[in-house]
């Protein structure tokens, strides 16, 4: 290396150092800025995609009764708030499934006491294009249906054709729910499609006559007229059931699950107000409104 | 004395930003290759020689990086294929045969073709061309990877489309009318003359074009199906490296090993496009010293 080469790294070290220095201050500045959130006049919310919604609703209902406090909400997915809340970045961790058992003995570890509310149900309506003549299912012909390549429409009394499977993509937790409860913990098929977003499953269905695909309740009810929601039975002895707020309430819909906010221990002050405020009368009109189902 | 200072101190000051872009590059190659180091320890990089992509899975994980590169490969051809003939033939259209009105009206229209986020195009591709090219080619689905590749495809032709086109307007207009002197056509002088000429330009533009394939995320994420299986065809669907990593950042456990996986999806990509760069370089210096 010659001296001129030489002397530009130097250069390129010294004004290198000089820089991280300077972000690193300007970093410093805004942490200290961050900690504001624990006295309590603002609470953050991480956590699931599918809980955004109507996470952000509440928040809106809650501020326009309690203008001093701010409630900021944030997606990322179950997994995300859940890691938030055991670095103690999130004062509420709104998540679609239960906490892993690995997740909770790193909480412990780290003394924090995750504590589990059910705030409201939500329920997986399976749809398929409005031509298709297939109008039920049962949670064994579903679980073939995205597990098995060979299976075709005309197996579950419908045309002689290949089904086209549309599923989330795997960092969804209704993915995962759907592996759980109706796939039995099997591995979707490798040629099933993984959609990035609801809408795009809905939209796909609409105009794919052989697609079949999952998603919440709330957007099901809302696409009715683009799509044909499926009536599941839990098995071939049970009668067909559509999926509505009563049916999910009642427990008689096969597909549903509770969706959840962890806190780190007992809810208090601020916080316990906002809980409180979810499991109230006009909390849980809100989640009606948003299209879950109420739990109270 | 104090005027002296203070020109060095902002000389240096503008050194910093300048060479900011070359510590965030060596930055970035460290933190990927930290966390992609860690699955290399555990479990392994055999896993990742896989056919198998299965991130999560109540029975057995797999990191089989295979599909995914093959799924990106695919893509990134045909998007290629449909790039070069489109945007290379436009240019010199624009260039050389267009009267200055249609000049006016084609050139702008292109260049917002740039500009759409790619978001919006994806949409248009999941309502528009997913649906036609599964009427148009008699499939059961539309979800393939050729929806992917035309998608791109109109994504890189602008980029193409204007770097090919300066080139080709800055060959010398002696060299044109030596040509034409010689009792060439205009077509001969156009393809035996000018495009030559301006061809390491064009070169460079369809390497841009491909880097901006190759990187692209959303669109691709939308109508490509994301199924994980390895094939040839235009008519199956494929999951990019892109669409991966974008699709499973988000929730992944971190410090899990899915979540190292993916950082070795992400140096996969990123010497892919280091390695076109070099290509693209060597390339261009080969035509410039001929």
């Amino acid at each position: 290396m010659n001296e001129k080469a030489k002397k530009i790294v130097k250069k390129i070290f010294i004004s290198a150092a000089t820089l991280g220095i300077a972000l690193m201050l300007i970093s410093g500045c805004s942490r200290r800025e961050g900690s504001a959130g624990s006295d309590q006049s603002l609470i953050t919310i991480k956590g699931s995609d599918t809980m955004v919604h109507l996470a952000s609703s509440w928040a809106e209902t809650f501020m326009k009764q309690n203008p001093d406090i701010e409630v900021s909400v944030t997606g990322g997915g179950s997994g995300t708030g859940i890691a938030a809340l055991l670095n103690g970045t999130t004062d509420i961790c709104a998540a679609s499934r239960k906490i892993k058992n690995k997740e909770l003995q790193l909480a412990l570890q780290k003394n924090i006491h995750p504590n589990e509310i059910t705030v409201a149900k939500d329920g997986i309506a399976v749809v398929v294009n409005p031509d298709n003549p297939v109008g039920e299912l049962t949670l064994e012909q579903l679980s073939r249906i995205f597990t098995d390549k060979s299976f075709r429409w005309n197996d579950v009394g419908g045309p002689d054709e290949p089904i086209i499977v549309l599923s989330r993509e795997s960092s969804s937790g209704t993915y995962v729910f759907f592996q759980e409860m109706v796939l039995k913990k099997q591995d979707f098929m490798q040629d099933a499609k993984l959609m990035p977003a609801t809408s795009a499953i809905i939209q796909s269905v609409s105009t794919d006559k052989l697609a079949i695909g999952y998603v919440g309740l709330g957007y099901a009810l809302a696409a009715k007229d683009k799509v044909k929601i499926i009536a599941v039975k839990a098995d071939d002895n049970s009668p067909a059931v559509m999926p509505s707020d009563q049916t999910v309430k009642s427990g008689q819909y096969p597909i549903a699950r509770p969706l959840f906010m962890y806190l780190n221990g007992e809810a208090e002050g601020t916080v316990k107000k906002f809980i409180d405020f979810c499991l109230s009368t006009a909390g849980q009109a809100v989640v009606t409104e948003t299209g879950y189902v109420a739990v109270r | 004395m104090k005027a002296i200072w203070k020109e060095k101190a902002i000389k240096l000051m503008l050194f910093a930003t300048a060479s900011t872009s070359i510590l965030i590059v060596i930055g970035i190659f460290v933190f990927v290759g930290k966390e992609a180091g860690h699955f290399a320890v555990e479990p392994g990089l055999k896993e990742l020689l896989g056919s198998r992509w299965i991130p999560v899975s109540f029975q057995k994980e797999s990191f089989g990086l295979l599909p995914l590169i093959t799924g990106s490969l695919l893509v990134t051809a045909l998007a290629t294929a449909l790039t070069i003939p489109f945007g290379v033939g436009a240019a010199v259209y624009i260039a050389e045969l267009a009267r200055p009105t249609e000049r006016e009206i084609l050139k702008p229209f292109i260049e917002i073709l740039a500009g759409i986020p790619s978001v919006v195009i994806g949409f248009f591709g999941l309502v528009v061309l997913v649906p036609l090219i599964k009427s148009v080619f008699n499939l059961s689905t539309g979800l393939t990877a050729l929806a992917g590749a035309v998608l791109l495809a109109l994504m890189a032709i602008p980029t193409v489309v204007s770097i090919s086109e300066d080139a080709i307007r800055s060959v010398p207009a002696s060299y044109k009318a030596a040509s034409l002197a010689l009792g060439a056509s205009k077509m001969q002088t156009i393809w035996k003359v000018t495009v030559p000429a301006a061809l390491p330009g064009i070169v460079a533009a369809v390497m841009l074009g491909i880097g901006r394939v190759i990187g692209e995320t959303m669109a691709v994420m939308m109508v490509t199906g994301n199924a994980a299986v390895i094939t040839a065809s235009p008519f199956d669907s494929v999951r990019t490296m892109t669409a991966t990593i974008a699709a499973e950042m988000g929730e992944v456990a971190f410090g899990s090993i899915h979540y190292r996986a993916l950082f070795c999806v992400g140096i996969v990509l990123l010497l892919a496009t280091f390695g076109l760069n070099i290509i693209a370089q060597k390339f261009l210096k080969k035509y410039r010293m001929g």
